[in-house]
């Protein structure tokens, strides 16, 4: 019964894992920029949730009608004037690779700084729905089982927007070979700042679901980059299905992880998946070929 | 093929300014001396990790890993051992922990080679915290080594020269050479012969164990250490900056870089230590948009590496 328990909290946190990698492939897969500063939007989506709901009582999802936006924005303006002139600048992929990732992680220190001058470094959090449920003879939080509902809902409906509308076929059409796209028609430099700012987006909802049953700092927003990179690996870049799937492998093998052999060594976990899955299979666990 | 026989008049100057460098802590005040030995420390890092990423274009962040991994060396030995054999130890557990590490991941490519070393410091972190927590119940340890300000001034001065000196001596060997063909194209580099994963592995080993030798000299300035204040991935970011503003390439850019650095750190550290952070987020990105070429930048170092406008050279000359 508790090995249900772990696989449960697993799968709960695994789903997160696979919405803030989509959100990564949204920007490396598509938009092909490796940002840093990715997890950023999830700290600043998480401190939002935090101070509106501290200072005004708002409800945790309904800050999300602010930060998401704003998010939204902000990688938008991001990828337009300090990308972009990379891409237009750079003679070839490594030198654009190596100047995006300086400049990301400027980005990163920027941010994180900002945030701990505002406000101090210790762990926030706060309570919402702490409310114990009962699941299939399992007890769970009710914040974590409504985060997880709300990530695969967001996930899902994002991987029907990109299965199934004509936005969603040209965005796959950049993923797989961009200059491709832009011969039959597809308006790649827009199309890639889209899905850029949308990957931002949906880091700061993240950020938002995970503020409800996580504590979190300013400096939070690395781990999470780590992990979207690694479950963007494991699943294969630009596949998003892949994605939600390593994600929920991810999770789980934390879980178990930290049930059988030590709850301190789950980052340790993460890597020992991420070399493995590099050395191994390099083009993702969920591709074909 | 064969490089142009080097003059060598700047030897003597070179001397004498060490021996002069030697002298200063006669003179100056145990303030200055203090932040010359942060310049010292971090020019030899800087030098030390331009050596390997900046010839070979394998960016590491595993910098504060390796000085971590001295640093906790001396935190463990120091009151069994002798400073001399502690030191030495802590270079060769460098050497080993790098050897392992680069066998295994000098196969990555481009960003997951970035970020496994930058996951490399918070992984070897967390296990010396796992490990203190429960096998020796101890999360803080205490330095007492008898160890003045003069004596880390002098050892910081000499691994500086060692390394300064080191870098420009190999540099113009034939594993410079090796190591600038595998930065220009890795192909290219194994097909004209060269053992290109050992010629890797043995310099990234033998850069890191000059990290773990900074760290555990650094570490006598401390006298309580803890995982988060050996392990600390700043210094990783602060190393690869100052090798980026000063100039990689060049014997001495990445060491003059260190200096207005560790000068702003001071700085700012003491009253302000979060806008270091920010400061340094835009000195990145300032560096690849407005100096690429300025400071003998990396892009602009890069691209003349490339093959195609090494063609483009050919061409033309």
């Amino acid at each position: 019964m508790i090995l249900f328990e772990v696989v449960l909290s697993g799968v709960l946190v695994g789903g997160m894992y696979g919405l803030i990698a989509l959100g990564l492939n949204l920007q490396y897969g598509i938009a092909r920029m490796m940002n840093l500063a990715y997890g950023e939007a999830l700290m600043g989506g998480a401190y939002t949730a935090f101070w509106f709901f501290m200072l005004w009582r708002i409800d945790p999802l309904a800050s999300m009608l602010f930060s998401v936006p704003v998010a939204f924005c902000g990688n938008w303006l991001i990828y337009r004037y300090l990308l972009s002139p990379l891409i237009r600048r750079a003679a070839n992929q490594e030198i654009l690779e190596a100047d995006t990732i300086l400049v990301t992680f400027g980005l990163l220190f920027v941010f994180q700084g900002l945030a701990l001058v505002q406000w101090g470094g210790e762990y926030r959090g706060y309570t919402y729905l702490a409310v114990p449920i009962d699941l299939l003879g399992a007890t769970v939080a009710l914040n974590r089982l409504m985060a997880f509902v709300a990530a695969v809902v967001l996930a899902l409906a994002l991987y029907w927007l990109l299965r199934s509308t004509r936005l969603g076929g040209a965005l796959r059409a950049i993923a797989i070979d961009p200059v491709a796209a832009q011969l039959v028609a597809v308006d790649v430099p827009r199309l890639s700042a889209l899905a850029f700012a949308a990957g931002g987006a949906i880091m700061a909802a993240a950020g938002t679901l995970v503020s409800m049953f996580l504590s979190f700092n300013a400096s939070i927003g690395i781990v999470y980059t780590l992990k979207a990179l690694i479950v963007v690996i494991m699943g294969g870049v630009g596949r998003m299905l892949g994605c939600l799937m390593a994600g929920l492998l991810l999770g789980l093998a934390e879980a178990l992880g930290a049930y059988l052999v030590d709850p301190g060594l789950t980052l340790a976990i993460n890597f020992a998946l991420f070399l493995l899955v590099l050395l191994v299979r390099p083009q993702g666990l969920f591709s074909r070929g | 093929m064969a490089e142009k026989p080097a003059s060598r008049w700047w030897i003597a100057p070179a001397a004498a300014g060490v021996a002069f460098l030697a002298g200063l802590p006669l003179l100056l005040s145990a303030y200055t001396v203090s932040l010359l030995i942060s310049v010292l420390a971090y020019a030899s890092l800087a030098t030390s990790w331009a050596f390997f990423s900046g010839t070979t274009r394998y960016i590491s962040l595993a910098t504060a890993a390796f000085v971590g991994i001295g640093t906790y060396t001396v935190a463990l030995l120091s009151d069994h051992l002798p400073l001399a054999v502690v030191l030495a130890i802590a270079h060769m557990i460098g050497f080993v922990i790098a050897l392992g590490v680069g066998l295994s991941t000098l196969r990555l490519s481009g960003i997951y080679f970035v970020i496994f070393t930058f996951g490399l410091t918070e992984l070897i972190k967390q296990l010396v915290i796992w490990f203190e927590i429960n096998q020796t119940k101890t999360l803080a340890r205490y330095i007492f080594v008898n160890a003045s300000g003069t004596l880390i001034y002098e050892l910081l001065l000499a691994t500086a020269t060692i390394v300064i000196a080191g870098v420009w001596w190999l540099s113009r060997s034939r594993v410079g050479y090796a190591l600038r063909v595998i930065g220009e194209d890795e192909m290219v580099a194994r097909h004209s012969g060269i053992d290109t994963t050992r010629v890797k592995v043995l310099v990234f080993a033998a850069t890191s164990a000059v990290m773990s030798m900074v760290g555990a000299v650094l570490s006598l300035r401390y006298t309580y250490v803890d995982p988060n204040i050996a392990f600390n991935s700043l210094v990783s970011f602060q190393v690869l900056i100052m090798a980026l503003l000063g100039g990689i390439g060049r014997p001495w850019g990445p060491a003059l870089g260190a200096v207005p650095l560790v000068l702003l750190s001071e700085l700012l550290s003491g009253t302000f230590p979060h806008h270091f952070g920010i400061a340094l987020g835009i000195c990145f990105v300032v560096i690849v948009f407005f100096l690429p070429g300025g400071v003998m930048g990396l892009v602009d170092r890069w691209s003349a590496w490339l093959p195609r406008s090494a063609l483009r050279r050919r061409k033309e000359s």
